[in-house]
């Protein structure tokens, strides 16, 4: 099917999308090769990463976010990310749960997805759903994930503005620091600003960032916001709109989505490899070989990985 | 192989509705919980559902299978039009089982509205996974 065939089928059957999205989640070749072939219609979207830690209010943030864009007449699309747990492989999505307002409007379109396990390849199945809710239109992109370190800075590899998000408490931010989470920020935000601590917070915030980007040729707004009752998010619209602008007369843009580029190709590789390993049986004659002769010193672990390697590439 | 190499066997996606009036979902999450343990990614989408909203959810989360939990005893007037608006929305390929407060004598109708099972309130869950682990239809057979 060509771009244009696949288009057609998205306008004219809203099941189309969804289903198509549950293709490329789990690497059906009949979604992935759609995929490719939507490949083209992409980049006209403003993808907003939007990570901090549990329980802060990312979704209910999201659900007004939702709100002020709709105002402004843009359609909207959510890609909630949660974790699946390592030992069942089962997963809560809850983030749902805060944005059933919109459940009547065409132009919003929600969908929650699970790491499953994926790691690195968690990264490559998440731009790949962004890609084709931005060839399907969406010209508003907003991700969530849980941000606690590593994983919340893989958002980073593939939204355009990062929105970092923290509530009250001085425990939030000194871990915000800690888990590096403030370098992959273009907009911070305290939310749940309506309790008690929030001003010393955007205060820790303000003074920590002032360290952690002593030469940046933008300053990083912190905004307090109040995701329950609305206030402060028409100013975080206002900043996201800003940070799109800024991104757009700095050439920033351009830069960025080149080193996602190369981001998501390695994140390909990566996972391309994985699969392959997880085709290697733990007790296939090939590793069980391999180990023997690292065991008996016949062969080092590096000369054994590269043997192992070349039989996949070759089997 | 990321193209030839399909996630084997990916997790049924369930959907967890609560229809209706009734301000209590204590036993909802403690069933969320248990299908997720089940290995199940279930999407929870809350209390106050309304036909509309069960069915758009469904929609766009593309479930295999939709759980409705009710103890308001509205179901003789929830469930058909849930199941009028799924159809409508063409999701006719959903699993959809019911739980929660449903006398015995109102079984038959409710299956006769397309619900694939009931489950009264003495259910196990290893009933209830059981059943749609045999019984949920593939993920997006076509789109
Ligand atoms: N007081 C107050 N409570 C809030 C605010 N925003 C969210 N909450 C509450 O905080 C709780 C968590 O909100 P969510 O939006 O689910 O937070 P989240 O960051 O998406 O949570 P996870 O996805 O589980 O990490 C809910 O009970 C919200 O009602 C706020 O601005 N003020
Ligand atoms: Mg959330």
């Amino acid at each position: 099917m060509t771009a244009q065939d696949i288009l057609e089928r998205l306008r004219g059957d809203r099941r189309a999308l969804p289903r198509l999205a549950t293709l490329v989640e789990n690497n059906d070749l009949r979604g992935l090769e759609a995929l490719d072939a939507l490949y083209g219609a992409t980049g006209q979207a403003h993808v907003v990463g939007i990570t901090g830690p549990p329980g802060v209010g990312k979704s209910s943030l999201i659900a007004s976010l939702v709100e002020r864009i709709r105002a402004s007449e843009r359609r909207v699309a959510v890609l909630a990310v949660d974790p699946s747990s390592p030992l069942t492989g089962g997963a809560v999505l809850g983030d749902r749960i805060r944005m059933m307002g919109r459940h009547a409007d065409p132009d919003v379109f929600v969908r929650s997805m699970a790491s499953r396990g994926r790691q690195g390849g968690l990264a490559w199945t998440t731009a790949s759903l962004v890609h084709l809710l931005d060839a399907a239109g969406f010209p508003f992109i907003l991700v969530e994930t849980v941000g606690t370190g590593q994983d919340g800075t893989d958002i980073a590899s593939l939204a355009d503005t990062v929105m970092v998000v923290q509530a009250p408490g001085l425990g939030d931010g000194v871990q915000a620091i800690k888990a590096g989470l403030l370098e992959v920020g273009d907009v911070v935000v305290v939310n749940k600003s309506d309790q008690p601590g929030a001003g010393d917070t955007i205060r820790l915030l303000r003074s920590a960032f002032a360290l952690a980007h002593p030469t940046t040729a933008r300053v990083v707004p912190i905004l307090a916001t109040t995701a329950v009752d609305g206030a402060g998010v028409a100013e975080l619209l206002a900043a996201i709109d800003d940070h799109a602008a800024w991104l757009d007369s700095e050439g920033e843009r351009t830069h960025r989505r080149e080193q996602r580029a190369r981001t998501e190709v390695l994140a390909g590789i990566r996972a391309a490899l994985d699969a392959k390993l997880q085709g290697l049986p733990h007790d296939s004659g090939a590793l069980r070989a391999a180990v023997a002769r690292v065991v008996n010193k016949e062969q080092s672990p590096r000369r054994a990985v590269a043997s192992i390697l070349a039989a996949l590439e070759d089997p | 192989m990321l193209s030839a190499d399909p996630h084997p066997r990916p997790p049924i996606r369930v959907l967890i509705a609560k229809p209706g009036l009734d301000g209590h979902d204590r036993g909802a999450k403690v069933l969320v919980r248990a299908l997720r343990d089940a290995g199940f990614e279930v999407i929870y989408t809350g209390l106050f559902q309304t036909p509309e909203m069960i069915a758009s959810a469904a929609m766009q989360e593309d479930v295999q299978v939709i759980g409705l939990s009710i103890l308001s005893g509205a179901h003789m007037s929830l469930f058909p039009r849930i199941m009028n608006e799924l159809r409508a929305q063409g999701l006719d390929g959903v699993l959809v089982v019911a739980g929660g407060t449903i006398p015995k004598s109102d079984i038959p109708a409710i299956k006769d509205l397309g619900i694939a099972e009931v489950f009264g309130p003495g259910a196990q869950f290893s009933a209830i996974i059981d059943f749609i682990r045999s019984h949920a239809p593939a993920p997006s057979p076509s789109w």
